[in-house]
């Protein structure tokens, strides 16, 4: 079987194709989406980008505190902004 | 699950694949265990590549060798303690959820490389600003830059990089704002025009790609400005502010060593470096470390610290010891780039009295002043108590404040409870995800 060149993943419900091999963050960059809302109440988006800030924590699949940037979209992946 | 290996390895970047390379090709069982997606650390990331980017045949070679020579990569595995004298615990994520594997070692090599520094200022939180590496990380995991304005801003040769590879993925790179003043680099550009190295190349390769970029010397970014993300940055040259009109802006301050590992296990440090002696040994007899966490000094001196780390930890002490010049140039190098980098003093009053310091547990610079010590001002208000425990305004408030970590305790980064089900450790709770 060919490897996908895209992948689906739900976003905050909205459907988004990605790039195989891209990591959750950037899909939530693409569509605009927080990952995740501050103490504050501010949106926050991914910062670091290698694992250890933890700003782009969001909600995997119904599990949270996950660290988007080091993880890979998988086909049919649901993520939510952490609130 | 416990495994047992000759030689664990921390840390699968530059310093971590030569390590475990050499420690396997002298017949050691070798494992590596890598926080991220895959083998390379944060300078050869693997990831989505632009069509105008070219192979980067070093990284290719270096990980193709490490495949051979019977060493074992693990990835996606963070190490969160050290259950038992000899052992360390490391969590990995799958679709299944999260488990701990852990991991008997004879010799140990640290390889935990370095991550950006960072500096509050009016707007860092805004969506839109990152890390510079930061931005380049997330380019490689797919964020598409094509058509967006980009400033990048901080300090450390990492800025050059990172313009040069965000234009190859199609951005429009608007100016590059290196705090350091042009005295302060010149000797540092000289002594690189003195060496015939690879340093050299990579430079004017960079510099041949950014030919059209602005890159200004003395100038530093104070404020992000938008309402619902990053549309200008406010840069300064110390005599005036100007606005720079953006769409993203990549902001480091050069960079800062993952210790926490090191100190964890009770490795000396000295100036917020693990201590080593010429076999790159610490403190603790059968642990080594290699890499920017012995001092910031880039890829080769990384290379040959972690060949000399796993030829000792092999045995292999007096082959070793012939590349003890080539790491002792290196490290000439690395006290180059220190003094070159040095941050200027005004970066540490950036912040306005409401800007976000701790970006986990949003404490204001204002909330933070009144306190003595980071131990006080973290009582008083839960600055550096959140998931990333301090990595992040750690680095902040050691240059704001001059205030300095004083403990590491487990678990290294939060962990689901139901991971040590039926497992005995201490957790301090604040560092429970709940």
């Amino acid at each position: 079987m060919p490897e996908r060149s895209t992948i689906a993943i739900h976003v905050n419900g909205h459907t988004v194709v990605v790039p195989a091999g891209s990591v959750v963050s950037a899909a939530l960059l693409a569509v605009g989406e927080p990952c995740r809302m501050a103490v504050s109440g501010e949106p926050r988006t991914a910062f670091c980008g290698m694992g250890i800030c933890f700003e782009c924590r969001a909600v995997i699949d119904g599990v949270a505190h996950q660290r988007t940037c080091q993880m890979l979209c998988r086909e049919g992946m649901s993520v939510e902004t952490q609130r | 699950m416990m495994r047992r290996t000759d030689v664990l390895v921390i840390g699968a970047g530059p310093a971590g694949i030569a390590a475990a390379t050499a420690a396997a090709k002298h017949g050691c069982s070798t494992i590596v265990l890598d926080d991220n997606v895959a083998a390379g650390g944060q300078i050869w990331r693997g990831g989505i590549e632009s069509a105008r980017s070219k192979d980067d045949s070093a990284k290719t070679k270096a990980i193709a060798t490490l495949r051979s020579s019977g060493a074992e990569i693990l990835a996606g595995r963070q190490v969160v303690d050290q259950p038992a004298p000899g052992v360390l615990r490391a969590v990995i994520t799958t679709a299944d959820g999260t488990r701990a594997e852990s991991f008997a070692w004879d010799r140990l090599i640290l390889a935990t490389g370095a991550r950006e520094r960072f500096l509050p200022f009016p707007g860092w939180t805004l969506p839109g600003v990152f890390g510079a590496g930061g931005l380049q990380a997330l380019v490689k995991g797919g964020f598409s830059v094509e058509g967006k304005r980009v400033v990048v801003a901080g300090s450390g040769p990492l800025l050059l990089a990172v313009a040069a590879h965000l234009q190859e993925y199609g951005a429009k790179v608007v100016t590059i704002a290196e705090q350091a003043p042009l005295r302060q680099l010149l000797p540092f550009a000289a002594s690189l025009l003195r060496s015939s190295s690879k340093k050299l190349l990579q430079g004017a390769r960079y510099r041949a790609l950014l030919a059209r970029t602005p890159y200004s010397t003395g100038c530093w970014p104070v404020a992000a400005e938008g309402d619902v993300s990053v549309r200008a940055v406010r840069l300064t040259n110390g005599r005036r502010v100007w606005s720079e009109p953006c769409d993203l802006l990549a902001c480091g301050f050069h960079l800062v060593p993952n210790t926490e590992l090191a100190a964890l296990l009770g490795c000396k440090l000295r100036d917020d470096f693990v201590e080593v002696n010429a076999q790159q040994q610490t403190s603790i007899g059968n642990v080594f470390c290699a890499g920017e966490p012995t001092g910031i000094a880039g890829l080769e001196a990384a290379l040959v610290q972690g060949e000399i780390a796993g030829m000792v930890a092999a045995g292999a002490a007096q082959e070793a010891s012939k590349l003890y010049s080539r790491r002792d140039s290196e490290k000439a190098f690395g006290r180059k780039l220190e003094s070159a980098f040095r941050l200027r003093p005004e970066l540490s009053s950036l912040a306005a009295p409401d800007t976000i310091v701790c970006r986990c547990e949003d404490v204001l610079f204002s909330q933070l002043q009144e306190h003595p010590s980071w131990t006080d001002a973290k009582l008083q208000t839960r600055c550096g108590m959140g998931p990333c425990q301090g990595r992040i305004c750690g680095s902040a408030v050691q240059t704001l404040f001059n205030w300095r970590a004083t403990s590491v305790r487990p678990p290294l980064f939060p962990v689901p409870l139901e991971v040590f089900d039926n497992e005995e450790i201490s957790i301090s709770p604040e560092t429970i995800v709940h």
